[in-house]
């Protein structure tokens, strides 16, 4: 019985493995099939997957300009997004700690957030150049409110009873902080981090469209690789920022699992 | 040794119920009312003293006072009227559900208190590890709380206010959410505790034959708003054991303390 169990278990996970695999081959070709059934002097708009790998990966030029916007990006996105921890971590830990500071800058977190990203990064340009700083900013701007909100969230919801034992034992404003809110927020605040981290990966890819000054990093690129119909390197570019989106985004949930997995069901 | 102590323990003479109490009493409700800000009369003058080796169980409807009363013996609530006054010493409370912390393990979670009292690392240490010991919970120390069982959150709670050594304790409906088995099981582990560390003791249940089971008192109160109508003493000596549920003189008094409540 143990033994069939452990083979019904062994056909699930390699059924998990062969399964996306099949799909991947099924949609390469199609691909393929679309590709060569194109007009060649219209092959351009979607070039057979050997193209794209010819001329967009083993080309070694080609491959060092994406890579370079790739570190740009990365560069960007990393920095906005660890001011947006710092920022969003501490505005959401003085919010817990008296209503009138949520209650008055509490909307204005929302309306960041509401407020259309492209109608902000020009201005943001307009006002602090085009440079780093300016690109920054937006990946702050776009990443922050999930990181106050969760991390408010995760302060403001240890049970009652919680702190019903902490008075008991007369805690201060301090030590109910650091050892009942915050432990208690910190699976709340990596599903923050995890959602954020996504966002100012976009972040940092969107405002380059609008910031055509300086290093060209991945949104540059793909913008002028659309411009100049250089297909492969467009696929190129896009590979890499996807690549990266779900390298933080599994990066944040895989360091969330090791801090908070122990005592908490992480999804 | 803890069983020689068991036998020391005499139920309480000071069944009167009211009134000062003497210079050891632990604490003492004093014509206490609650009224919530909403209107709500919770409780109403109630007036209840606990000496040292006094096991007081308080039985009445759901949504007596009964939580409230005890809110109001630690401070965690106001009195609206009345006093209440406590001797020196920490609290022992735990409450129905075992309030753990989920990131703690059992060791640290029983070393709670302690560190909220700014004891050091070793006492810190020592005190928890005797408290798991007493409640019967070694091995599990690095355990989380999710990986244990009810029953044994109960215990580790227990243990954490044991840690304080507090000369009372405060129960609310601890074993509430237990299945029977699990239920008597612990509450001969109370009984064995209590004689070992020798607290006074509030327990609230709304299960008849635990209340007398573990107790010197059972205390009966009405529908809300709560008062106290009628108190007995549980004549039974110390220790106790499960076949006391079977005496003919245990399913009397039962049945005298259900009809209080019947009629009410
Ligand atoms: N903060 C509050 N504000 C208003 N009413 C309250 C508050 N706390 C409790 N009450 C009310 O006071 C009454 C007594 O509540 P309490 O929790 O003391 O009952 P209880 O006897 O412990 O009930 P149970 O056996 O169900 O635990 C209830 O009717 C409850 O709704
Ligand atoms: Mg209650």
């Amino acid at each position: 019985m143990s033994a069939r169990h452990t083979s019904s278990r062994l056909r699930s996970s390699t059924y998990r493995l062969w399964a996306p695999i099949v799909v991947f081959l099924a949609v390469l070709g199609v691909w393929y099939a679309i590709s060569l059934s194109l007009d060649p002097d219209r092959q351009f708009l979607l070039p057979t997957p050997n193209e794209v790998i010819r001329v967009g990966f083993l080309n070694q030029d080609n491959l060092f300009q994406v890579l370079e916007g790739l570190l740009w990006t990365v560069a960007v996105s990393m920095t906005g997004l660890v001011i947006a921890i710092v920022l969003g971590m501490s505005s959401a830990i003085m919010m817990s700690q008296a209503k009138w500071i949520e209650t008055s800058f509490y909307p204005y977190a929302v309306i960041i957030q509401t407020v259309p990203i492209l109608a902000i990064v020009p201005l943001v340009g307009l006002w602090l150049g085009f440079g780093f700083t300016s690109r920054v900013v937006v990946c702050v701007i776009i990443s922050i409110f999930p990181i106050i909100t969760n991390t408010l969230f995760g302060l403001q919801s240890v049970p009652a009873s919680f702190h019903d034992l902490f008075t008991l034992h007369s805690a201060g404003r301090p030590t109910r902080l650091l050892k009942l809110q915050f432990p208690n927020a910190l699976p709340a605040i990596f599903t923050g981090f995890r959602i954020s981290a996504g966002l100012s990966v976009i972040g940092a890819i969107v405002g380059e469209f609008f910031f055509r000054k300086g290093i060209p990093g991945l949104g540059r690129l793909l913008d002028l690789y659309r411009a100049r119909l250089l297909t492969e390197q467009l696929f190129t570019a896009l590979v890499f920022s996807s690549l990266l989106g779900i390298l933080v985004f599994w990066g944040f949930g895989f360091i969330g699992r090791l801090v908070v997995g122990k005592w908490h069901e992480t999804t | 040794m803890g069983d020689r102590q068991i036998s020391n323990i005499q139920p309480s003479n000071s069944g009167d119920t009211r009134g000062r109490g003497s210079s050891s009493t632990l604490i003492s409700f004093d014509n206490v009312s609650k009224t919530f800000p909403d209107g709500t009369h919770a409780v109403d003058n109630v007036s209840l003293n606990v000496e040292p080796g006094q096991f007081m169980t308080v039985v009445g409807p759901s949504g007596c006072g009964k939580s409230t009363l005890l809110r109001m013996g630690s401070g965690l609530l106001p009195v609206s009227e009345g006093e209440v006054r406590r001797s020196e010493g920490n609290l022992g409370y735990v409450f129905q559900d075992a309030t753990l912390l989920p990131w703690r393990t059992v060791q640290k979670n029983v070393e709670l208190f302690c560190e909220l009292r700014g004891l050091e690392r070793g006492e810190r240490r020592q005190r928890a590890k005797d408290a798991i010991d007493l409640v019967g919970l070694s091995g599990f120390n690095r355990h989380y709380p999710a990986a244990l069982s009810g029953g044994m959150r109960m215990r580790v709670s227990l243990a954490r206010s044991l840690t304080l050594d507090p000369p009372l304790f405060f129960f609310d409906e601890p074993f509430g959410a237990l299945d029977e088995i699990t239920r008597e099981y612990l509450n001969l582990e109370l009984l064995r505790i209590f004689a070992h560390a020798g607290f006074g003791a509030v327990f609230i249940t709304h299960n008849l034959y635990e209340a007398v089971f573990l107790s010197t008192d059972v205390l009966v109160m009405s529908s809300r708003p709560g008062r106290i109508l009628k108190s007995f003493q549980v004549p039974f000596p110390y220790p106790r054991d499960l076949d006391l549920r079977f005496d003919p003189a245990f399913a009397e008094l039962t049945g005298e303390v259900s009809e209080v409540l019947r009629d009410e």
